[in-house]
Formats: C-alpha cells, sequence, structure tokens
C-alpha cells in the first residue's frame, strides 16, 4: 500500500512540475507565474480540487506519442473565493505553450458543465500558444466545444476570463463570450490574428502589444473590461469582483457586514452641481459618496469614459450602477458609451443585480461619425437593455435628462421602479437655448427677445417639477440624503417580481 | 457696544471675525463677490451683501462697493480682517466720513506704517536699527541696478505697498535686479495697484520675529510677546509660533518696548504688529509694521489668553485697554500650520476645485492640548483661482514647544483634504525635521533644507514597524469580513491565518497577528512586538490607533493586497500579503514609470502668458522657457537640462491643464 501512496504521490509531483523547472523559471523570468500559482493566488488557501491531473493527450502524429505530459496544458477544477465557491481552469504555458488540444479542452468543458450544473462561476486563466497544430480539426473541435459552454452557461453563471499570457486566433473567442475579461498589463495580448499575419496580408507593421495588448482593449476595442500591472494584483482583484457577484442566475446578489451608516448625510453633495450648467462636475465623486465605504468596482474604466459602470454596495448588498460622466464629452450617450452601458445592464439583469442609474445627459452625441457608425442602433442597445431588465432599477437625475437620452436613461416609462431627481434636475425635450431658436425661429434676429423667451423657456422646464407634476418622476430628493433615500429604495423592492411575456428570446438590435 | 460690524473680507479671517462678534453678541455682516456666493464666511454671517464679480479688484477691494454694503446694512463698525482693504487708509477715511467705526488703527497711522519708505523713515527718527537700503522711489530698470551696486548685492527688491511675498525678489547681481525689478513691479501693479519699488540690503541668515502690540485710544499699550515666522516659503510664512525658540527675556522685553514706543511714536490705536529681522547674534532690525491683524494671530492669542478680535473691537468702540503690560503672562507654546491648496509634489503650484473631502481633526481645548482651526471652506466647497491659496490654519498648544510639536503632528495626521493638491504633508515633514525640531531655524530654512523642493518623506525604520503592524491588523479585520459575506459553502468557510509579510517602503517584515477582543499583539520575526488598539473598521479613511499606547493617526486607503496610508508626510504603499502570496509577489517585474524628462509638462491649471524659446533653440539649464499664470503669480518655467526644443504645443493666451505637454526636447 506504502508503494501505491508513493507512486501517487510521485506522479502528482510529476504533474505539479507542469513542463519542468526551465520552463516554471523562463515563466517567472517573464514576469508571469505558472497555471497553479495562479490557482493558488485566486482561491482560498488550501481550498483548490483539482480534476484531471493525470490527463494526457491522445495525438501520436509528428512524435507527440514520445511526450505526454500529465495535465496536458491546463489546471482545472474548483474551489472557493472567500467561501464561495467558484469552478476555474489555468492553462500551463510551461506545457507545450499551453495549446489546446482535444483533451484539453475536454477538461475545460468537464468543469463547465459542472458550473452549470452546480450553479457556480467559472473563472479562465488564459495563457495559450492557441491551437495544438500537431492535433489538426481535433484541436479545433475542442475550441468549439468551450464555445458552446460558454454560450450555454452564458446568463446561468457568470463567466470571467484572465488574459494572462497569448491569447490568439480562434482562442480569443472563448473569452470573448464570457461576462468580463481582465488582461496583464505588458505580459497578455489579444488578437484574431498576429503581427506577422498582418505584415504579410495589408503590409502593415504593428507590435503585438500595440495590436492586443491591455491598453489597446481596455481604451481603443473594448474587448477587455480591466487590466492590472502584473499577475498578484490581477487575481487579488478578481477575488475583489467575484465578492460583488452572485454565485448564479438563482442566486441573490451577496450580502456582507458593512460599517456605513444606510443614513448618513453627504453634506457636500448639496455643492455638487456647479452653479453654471455648462460646467463639468466629477459624477464618480457621487458614485463613491453613496457607496458602502466609498467601494467602487469600475467595469471598463478606460472606454467610453462619458459614461460610467461598475458595481457597489448599498447595505452590504450588490449594486450595478450606470452613470453620465459629465467630465467627458459632457455626459452624452454615442455609439460606444451606449454598448458599455447597454452590456453592463443585461448583465446586472441577467444575475439579479438592481442597477441605480445617475442621469446627467445632454442628449446623442450629433455628427456623420456617430450616424455613419449606426449610433440609432447601438443607442437602442442601451434602450432596450434597461427596457427588458426585471430587477430593481432607481434612477437619480441629477442635471440634465434632455431629449431622447432621458427616455433611455432608465425613465420611469421603461419600468423604473424609483425615479428620483435632485432639485437642479431639467428635463425637457433639449436645452433652453437650442428649444427656444427652434419654437421662435422668426425671432432670431431680434436677440432681446430671444434672451427673454429663453428665460421663460428655462422657468419653466429647467427643474424636475414639470416632470414631477405628471409623476414621471416620483420625489424631488435633497442630494444630501440620496443615500439614505436610495438604501431604502432598493431596500423596498428586496421582494421584487417581475416576468416579462415568455419568448424563445428577445431580438435586441446587435 | 456696536450692534451691527460688517466684516470687509472674506475665507478665514472672516469666519474668525465672525465667531467673536457673535460671542460678543454683535450682528455680523458678510460681503461676498460671485465666486463666494456659497462660502463658509457668508453662511456664517447673520446678513450677507453681494459686491460683485469674483476678482478683487472689481469687489473686495473696491471701497465705493464696501462703502455701498455699509450703508445697505446699518452695520456701525467695519472689521477689515487682512488683506484686501485692512492697511487702505483711504478706506478709513471713507468710513470715517459716514461716522463708521473701523475696527483698526487711525488712517495717520495706517498710512505712516503702511507704505514701507515712509515707515522706515519714521522708525530711524525713532531711533529703532533699521536694515540699511534705498528709500526712494526708482524710476527704471536701469537705477535698479545702479542702487542694487551701490546697496551691495544680495538686495532685496520690493513692492512698497506690498505684503504676504507678494511683489518680492531677490537679486544676487545685475540681470537678477534688472529681472527682478520688473516682476515686483509687475505683480505690484496687479495684486496693490500701486506699483512704486524700493531696494535694501537683504541679511541673510536672518530669523524673523515679530511683536503683537496693542493700543487703545487712551494712550495706553502693551505688547503681546512675539511671534517666530521664520519658516517661510518664497518669502510667505508657512508656520508659526510663539513664543520664539531664539529670543531671551532680556531681548524680548528691548523689542517689544521699542515696538510700543513705535506704535505711540505714530499714534497708533487697536492690534498691529512690528515686524524685524533678528540676526544670529539676536540684533534686531525693524522691518515694517502691520497695521491691521495678522494671519498669525491665533498663536499669541493661545499662549497670552486675549481674544485679539474681540480687544480691536473693544477699542474701536473706545474702551480702554483692561491689560496692562504686567498682566501679560505667556503661557506654554503654540503653533500654526498654515494649510495652502498648493501641491507641495509640484513645485507648490497653486492647485484649485473642489474640495471633494474636507474633515479638519476635531477641535479640543483641554490644560494641556488645544487644537484650534481657523478655516474658511467646507467639505463641497469650490477652491477658486481668484483668491489667496491658504485655506486653513491649524493650531495647536502644548505647555511646552515640544507638547505643541506633538500635539500639531497628530492633528495634522487626523486632517482629511481631498480634491485639491494641498501642503499637509509638507507641514508634517517640518514638524518632524530634527533642525526644526531644535529650533535652530532661519528664514531661509525651506531653501536650504528642500532644496529640490518636496518629495515627500521616507518613514523611519521605527515608524515603519509601527505602521506595519497597525496595517496588518487593520488588513486581518478586512479579510476577516471579506469571509463573512453570504453565499458561502457551509462547514468550508475560509480561515483567515495569522502569518502575514507585510512589505512597505522596501522592508519585507514577516509577522503574526495574536488578535483578542480588544485589539492585537503584532509580533515581528526578530520578537518584536507591537499592540495595536483601534476603533477603525474597515471603509474608515481615517484611522486612529494606539500603537503601544501611544496614538497612531493615518489617512487609509485602499489598493490591491494593501492599503495607501499617509501621515507624517509620507505617503506609503503598504502591503499585507500571506507567506505564500508574498513569496508570489516577489517574482513580479518591478516596473518603471514613462519616461517624461523630455516634455515640459504644465505643472498647474493656468494661462501660458509667454514663450521664451523657439522650435531648435539651443537652451541652458535654467533658462526661462515660459510663463505660466495661475491664481495671479507668474510662474516662470526653466529648462532642468541643456537641450534643444524641438515642439511647442502651446502658445500665448492658451489655457492648459494640469500635465498637458506644453513643449518637448530632443
Amino acid at each position: 500500500m506504502k508503494d501505491i501512496l508513493e507512486e501517487l504521490e510521485s506522479r502528482r509531483d510529476t504533474a505539479r512540475l507542469g513542463g519542468g523547472q526551465n520552463r516554471i523559471d523562463a515563466q517567472h523570468g517573464k514576469g508571469k507565474l505558472t497555471a497553479r500559482e495562479r490557482v493558488e493566488l485566486l482561491l482560498d488557501e488550501g481550498s483548490f480540487e483539482e480534476f484531471d491531473m493525470f490527463v494526457a493527450h491522445r495525438c501520436t502524429d509528428f512524435g507527440m506519442e514520445k511526450e505526454r505530459p500529465a495535465g496536458d496544458g491546463v489546471v482545472t477544477g474548483w474551489g472557493t473565493i472567500n467561501g464561495r465557491m467558484v469552478y476555474l481552469f489555468s492553462q500551463d504555458f510551461t506545457v507545450f505553450g499551453g495549446s489546446l488540444s482535444e483533451t484539453h479542452a475536454q477538461k475545460i468543458c468537464k468543469i463547465m458543465d459542472m458550473a452549470v450544473q452546480n450553479g457556480a462561476p467559472v473563472i479562465g486563466i488564459n495563457d495559450s500558444g492557441g491551437a495544438r497544430i500537431q492535433e489538426g480539426v481535433a484541436s479545433l473541435a475542442g475550441y468549439a466545444e468551450v464555445f458552446q459552454r460558454n454560450i450555454m452557461a452564458s446568463g446561468v453563471v457568470p463567466q470571467i476570463s484572465v488574459i494572462m499570457g497569448p491569447c490568439a486566433g480562434g482562442a480569443v473567442y472563448s473569452p470573448a463570450m464570457t461576462d468580463f475579461i481582465f488582461m496583464v498589463k505588458d505580459t497578455s495580448y489579444m488578437f484574431v490574428t498576429g503581427p506577422d499575419v498582418v505584415k504579410t496580408v495589408t503590409n502593415e507593421v504593428v507590435t503585438a502589444e500595440e495590436l492586443g495588448g491591455a491598453s489597446t482593449h481596455t481604451r481603443k476595442s473594448s474587448v477587455a473590461d480591466g487590466a492590472f500591472e502584473n499577475d498578484v494584483e490581477a487575481l487579488t482583484e478578481i477575488r475583489r469582483l467575484v465578492d460583488f457577484l452572485p454565485l448564479n442566475n438563482r442566486d441573490k446578489p451577496p450580502v456582507r457586514p458593512f460599517f456605513d451608516s444606510p443614513d448618513r448625510m453627504e453634506m457636500s453633495l448639496d455643492t455638487l452641481i456647479p452653479d453654471n450648467p455648462n460646467s463639468p462636475y466629477d459624477m464618480k465623486e457621487l458614485i463613491v459618496k453613496l457607496a458602502d465605504e466609498g467601494d467602487f468596482y469600475e467595469i471598463q474604466e478606460n472606454f467610453a469614459k462619458n459614461i460610467l459602470t461598475g458595481f457597489i454596495r448599498l447595505e452590504g448588498s450588490t449594486v450595478g450602477v450606470v452613470a453620465n460622466q459629465p467630465m467627458v464629452l459632457a455626459g452624452c450617450l454615442d455609439i460606444d458609451s451606449s454598448r458599455k452601458a447597454a452590456r453592463f445592464v443585461r448583465f446586472c439583469d441577467a444575475f439579479e443585480i438592481p442597477v441605480l442609474t445617475l442621469v446627467d445627459v445632454p442628449g446623442f452625441l450629433p455628427g456623420t461619425s456617430q450616424e455613419y457608425g449606426g449610433v440609432i442602433k447601438h443607442g437602442a442597445k442601451l434602450l432596450f437593455a434597461y427596457g427588458e431588465a426585471t430587477v430593481p432599477k432607481v434612477t437619480v437625475i441629477t442635471r440634465k435628462a434632455y431629449g431622447g437620452a432621458y427616455d433611455v436613461m432608465a425613465s420611469k416609462h421603461l419600468r423604473g421602479d424609483f425615479n428620483y431627481a435632485w432639485p437642479t434636475a431639467e428635463i425637457a425635450v433639449m436645452g433652453a437655448k437650442g428649444a427656444t431658436e427652434i419654437l421662435y425661429r422668426s425671432e432670431l434676429r431680434d436677440k432681446e427677445r430671444i434672451a427673454h423667451r429663453t428665460k421663460d423657456y428655462e422657468a419653466r422646464f429647467a427643474n424636475p417639477f414639470v416632470a414631477a407634476e405628471k409623476g414621471f418622476i416620483d420625489e424631488v430628493i435633497t442630494p444630501h440624503a440620496t443615500r439614505k433615500r436610495i438604501c431604502r429604495a432598493f431596500a423596498s423592492l428586496r421582494g421584487k417580481q417581475m416576468k416579462n411575456p415568455w419568448k424563445k428570446h428577445d431580438n435586441i438590435p446587435l | 457696544m456696536f450692534k451691527k460690524i460688517l466684516i470687509a473680507n472674506r475665507g478665514e479671517i472672516a469666519c474668525r471675525v465672525i465667531k467673536t462678534a457673535r460671542k460678543m453678541g454683535i450682528a455680523t455682516v458678510a460681503i461676498y463677490s460671485d465666486a463666494d456666493r456659497n462660502a463658509l464666511h457668508v453662511q456664517m454671517a447673520d446678513e450677507a451683501v453681494h459686491i460683485g464679480p469674483p476678482p478683487a479688484n472689481q469687489s473686495y477691494i473696491v471701497i465705493d462697493k464696501v462703502m455701498d454694503a455699509v450703508r445697505q446694512s446699518g452695520a456701525e463698525a467695519v472689521h477689515p480682517g487682512y488683506g484686501f482693504l485692512s492697511e487702505n487708509s483711504k478706506f478709513a477715511q471713507a468710513l470715517e466720513a459716514e461716522g463708521v467705526a473701523f475696527v483698526g488703527p487711525p488712517k495717520r497711522a495706517i498710512e505712516a506704517m503702511g507704505d514701507k519708505i515712509t515707515s522706515k523713515k519714521l522708525a530711524q527718527e525713532a531711533s529703532v536699527s533699521t536694515v540699511p537700503g534705498y528709500m526712494g522711489l526708482i524710476a527704471d530698470a536701469d537705477e535698479a541696478v545702479k542702487i542694487s551696486n551701490q546697496i551691495g548685492y544680495p538686495v532685496m527688491i520690493k513692492a512698497s505697498a506690498g505684503g504676504g511675498g507678494k511683489g518680492m525678489r531677490i537679486a544676487w547681481d545685475d540681470a537678477e535686479a534688472r529681472q527682478g525689478f520688473q516682476s515686483s513691479k509687475n505683480e505690484a501693479a496687479s495684486s496693490f495697484g500701486d506699483d512704486r519699488i524700493f531696494i535694501e540690503k537683504f541679511i541673510t541668515q536672518p530669523r524673523h520675529i515679530e511683536i503683537q502690540v496693542l493700543a487703545d485710544q487712551h494712550g495706553n499699550a502693551v505688547y503681546l510677546g512675539e511671534r517666530e515666522c521664520s519658516i517661510q516659503r518664497r518669502n510667505q510664512k508657512v508656520i508659526e509660533e510663539a513664543p520664539s525658540p531664539f529670543l531671551d527675556d532680556v531681548t524680548r522685553k528691548a523689542m517689544g518696548e521699542q515696538a510700543v514706543a513705535l506704535a505711540q511714536a505714530v499714534g497708533y490705536t487697536s492690534a498691529g504688529t512690528v515686524e524685524f529681522i533678528v540676526d544670529g547674534g539676536r540684533n534686531f532690525y525693524f522691518l515694517e509694521m502691520n497695521t491691521r491683524l495678522q494671519v498669525e494671530h491665533p498663536v499669541t492669542e493661545l499662549i497670552t489668553g486675549v481674544d485679539l478680535v474681540e480687544q480691536m473691537i473693544r477699542v474701536a468702540n473706545g474702551e480702554k485697554l483692561t491689560i496692562a503690560q504686567k498682566d501679560v503672562k505667556l503661557n506654554g507654546w503654540a503653533m500654526e500650520s498654515r494649510l495652502y491648496a498648493e501641491d507641495p509634489y509640484r513645485g507648490f503650484l497653486p492647485s484649485i476645485g473642489r474640495l471633494s473631502r474636507y474633515r479638519p481633526p476635531l477641535e479640543v481645548a483641554t490644560q494641556s492640548h488645544v487644537v484650534r482651526n481657523d478655516t474658511g471652506v467646507y467639505e463641497g466647497g469650490e477652491i477658486s483661482m481668484y483668491y489667496d491659496p491658504m485655506i486653513a490654519k491649524l493650531c495647536t498648544w502644548g505647555p511646552n514647544r515640544a507638547e505643541a510639536i506633538e500635539n500639531m503632528r497628530v492633528a495634522l495626521d487626523a486632517f482629511e483634504v481631498e480634491g485639491i493638491g494641498h501642503n499637509l504633508p509638507f507641514l508634517s515633514a517640518v514638524m518632524d525635521h530634527p533642525r526644526f525640531v531644535s529650533g535652530d531655524i532661519t528664514t531661509a530654512f525651506i531653501e536650504e533644507e528642500y532644496p529640490d523642493g518636496f518629495d515627500g518623506v521616507e518613514l523611519s525604520e521605527k515608524q515603519i514597524r509601527r505602521v506595519a503592524a497597525a496595517a496588518a491588523a487593520m488588513y486581518r479585520v478586512t479579510e476577516i469580513r471579506r469571509t463573512r459575506v453570504s453565499g458561502r459553502m457551509d462547514n468550508h468557510e475560509r480561515k483567515v491565518g495569522s502569518d502575514w509579510v507585510v512589505e512597505a517602503q522596501g522592508h519585507h517584515l514577516p509577522v503574526t497577528i495574536e488578535a483578542d477582543k480588544l485589539g492585537a499583539t503584532v509580533v515581528f520575526d526578530d520578537g518584536g512586538k507591537h499592540r495595536v488598539e483601534s476603533k477603525w473598521v474597515p471603509g474608515d479613511s481615517l484611522a486612529v490607533l494606539d500603537v503601544d499606547a501611544t496614538p497612531l493617526v493615518m489617512k487609509v486607503g485602499k489598493i490591491p493586497n494593501g492599503f495607501r496610508l499617509r501621515l507624517r508626510g509620507a505617503d506609503v504603499r503598504v502591503y499585507i500579503r500571506s507567506p505564500r502570496q508574498a513569496e508570489l509577489a516577489a517574482l513580479m517585474p518591478q516596473k518603471v514609470a514613462p519616461d517624461t524628462s523630455k516634455l515640459l509638462l504644465c505643472p498647474m491649471p493656468g494661462l501660458i502668458v509667454k514663450v521664451d524659446v523657439e522650435i531648435g533653440q539651443e537652451v541652458q539649464e535654467g533658462q526661462a522657457l515660459c510663463t505660466v499664470e495661475a491664481m495671479k503669480m507668474e510662474n516662470i518655467l526653466r529648462a532642468e537640462r541643456k537641450s534643444v526644443v524641438s515642439k511647442i504645443n502651446a502658445g500665448p493666451g492658451d489655457s492648459l491643464a494640469v500635465d498637458e505637454v506644453i513643449m518637448e526636447f530632443e
């Protein structure tokens, strides 16, 4: 028996070494941790339960049969993050460059199936050279099996991808279909075709970093939701994100003890809105002052900065926040910000996370580039997302809510549960100047008269009371009491039940 | 007594005067410009009168507008505060003409002392020792150079009407004299509307020590000890204390008596300050007399127990002084730190914006400990570009200098200011500076000790261990809270360990935390122990702890795996990791910040007034590149090293934000 146990231990030791000490050292030399080290950091200490440690590939071409390392380039299993269950896979770059074989894919599929069955998130750590070329179509089939599971798991359990090395070619489409993608600066990149192919086909010279580095994907393409300095920081912050997320679509958002009174008054919010209606202010200050303990987990911080998305807690419980940011492009809606916010709202809705919307929106960004880019359909995504969402929805209009953008931003008409406005709110078809120029076109030459008309319009519409008279605003609230009011609003919605009519699925304008 | 008093000022001093007036049962009237509509002094006053647009020269210093406000409100007296109209004899005269009391000296005294050239002559006539210099008016830069040569370099070029460091330059050679004359003149014109300039010998190694005098309309005058104001940056006072650590009783008495004699010679009434330069041999020279309440008056109040504003109001009301010289006793030690909206990490450049957080330390007043904060701002208020960047004066008192300093250190650590750049870290750094602590200071202290500006401070080994112990205990509490989240697997909860490795300032300190109901004992791997107790809970932005039964106060920010902690002028990232996390974190590469050495970045939000170079031009180290105006100060940006200009991105008239690239070098 002892021999048998020793045999097990020795096999385990070999498996744990992956591609061997030299390759581990090389991995460290690149500033990267190994697949197993990453798992250790992601999970609670000692909580990892591994599957398929001894799985080996079945390829016999190109001499592959001579090398059949245990595990086949991916570590899979489950464990806990602060005591809550997650499934994960972590690709091992030290084994065949983390390339995906048929068996490698099967390992991933196994834990994904279990995750869906048992209702726990899947976290994928990607560090792979791509398809195992020696396996040919078997490898491609493997990818497709994973893709299919990504699709089936979508909206059932949260899926998080962490890109910690290369992720190229078909491989990118698995992360692409997960809920969140995070990257590590300088050591990760994602692209469909690499710099060499780009050079051959288009003669464009570009580095891997420029083509698909963390900066590209967090600022330009919006493929990634965030980027971190290194592996350790990334995994720490993924743990922090998981603390915000429900385990599955039947679960409630997590609640944890909090040390911040729901009644906390923030007198400084009374002066947040500048006297000049055209002056910007930082909407992040409002979010941070409303949130429990000022804790805001921002999603897509560096993309479409005219809208803010992320998670906060109120009374210890997760709430998704969408907020126009007047500091950037006056907080207007455009193609990018609509797409960003729509996707976020749909994630929240899929996982029963209540949504708080903070509105200061002057309208949609005008211009040919927007129209040619299809702002009509992209803007509609956000409208669609808000309208179909059945989760508790609380909206606070801080300043401008103009035109169609007013409707879009979780208005009462889109089944908003609580629609609050600050006394500084202006709910109107457009700003006073623009409105009077249309209404009184014939008087345009008479500057004095127009100024007078503008004043009249302002007096009538540059306030929340017209909307409040009609019941479109449930209550005009003081800025300093906003935290208390929204905490109570969400508290009252804990029992909300709402169902959309049965359908196979909707047809959101993609 | 007056029934209603108008305060012809803004900011902290207006608030300060309102407090005393209220205590005396006098109704208060504030005046405000457009920029101050929501200012604290307006909120505090019983009534407020709007007096015009933001620039002071269209509001606070327009006599007619202030007089209108006086009439409109029916105030019987006006307290001018400091700055603005406080030393304007025309204003005093205008009030006199209307039969409204001016809470300050008679206009003759203002005129005599307010003008530096006249005051110096008067002081000489009264046999007060004065600094050698040229008393006449100077026509142009050529004459300035000539006179500078006659006096001998270094010389000080000053605005005749100046104060607070504005319009003041030191020149070490002809070129600097020429440049200094011009910029002093420009600044004097824009700040005071009076561009007269004079030049005097610049005394090296000087201390700035001033005597507070108080005189009534019945010929009585006393001096209330001195204030040491040597900690200055570019002639702007930063830290003041009373008494001076340098004066002995004999010198104090001599200075005080001279100050009183001078005050009486000019028929002075109200509170006033006689400024002296004192050299290493305790020789003192009359510098100027400030015919108003000084910014730093609270330190005198704290050691004498006299409310100077109350005395000024009583004197203005014609009352006799109730204090005789023999009643004046100096008790304990007081410190004042001026909180400026200036970013010490960017060469102390002015910073404006919204105070997203402003939480001063709690004010205390006990037998052994006083904390007082004179402030003119509040959380959510706006620091505008129009006025002085000083936003608060934090004062502490203790039975002796060491305790006053220690109280100040703790109070500074507990002061939370966010949203703008500010000098809190610098103030803390000075409070811990051995030379400051020893009292061996001169007006050149900051220049000598921080020749390359301020770059933050490193905590000492001893401090690091205290901070590490506190941070570890705090982090453990934070991690335990995380394990209490809902939805965990029953019976398989995460156990938070007791072994951690703290990383701070390059130290890696393995610790073991032994927690109990009251706090935690943190044991270091070398056997050292610290006891940490606190009411801190996760999310609190201020940690007030007892470490080994002595206070440790830190500002706390969240970062992955740890805290950003700010205390004692240091801004440290402290990481707390499990031993395994620490082992793996050690494998992570150190990243270098991107190179900005070949760019000239705009150090503050401001307006480009002048670009001195062109593309392709070779510049020498120290050569002026361009001038940025912010908060009425012209800031000349100079080349850090020899280079060639390759690109210029901004021109005169451009408004730039912080860190915008002005020009690039090869």
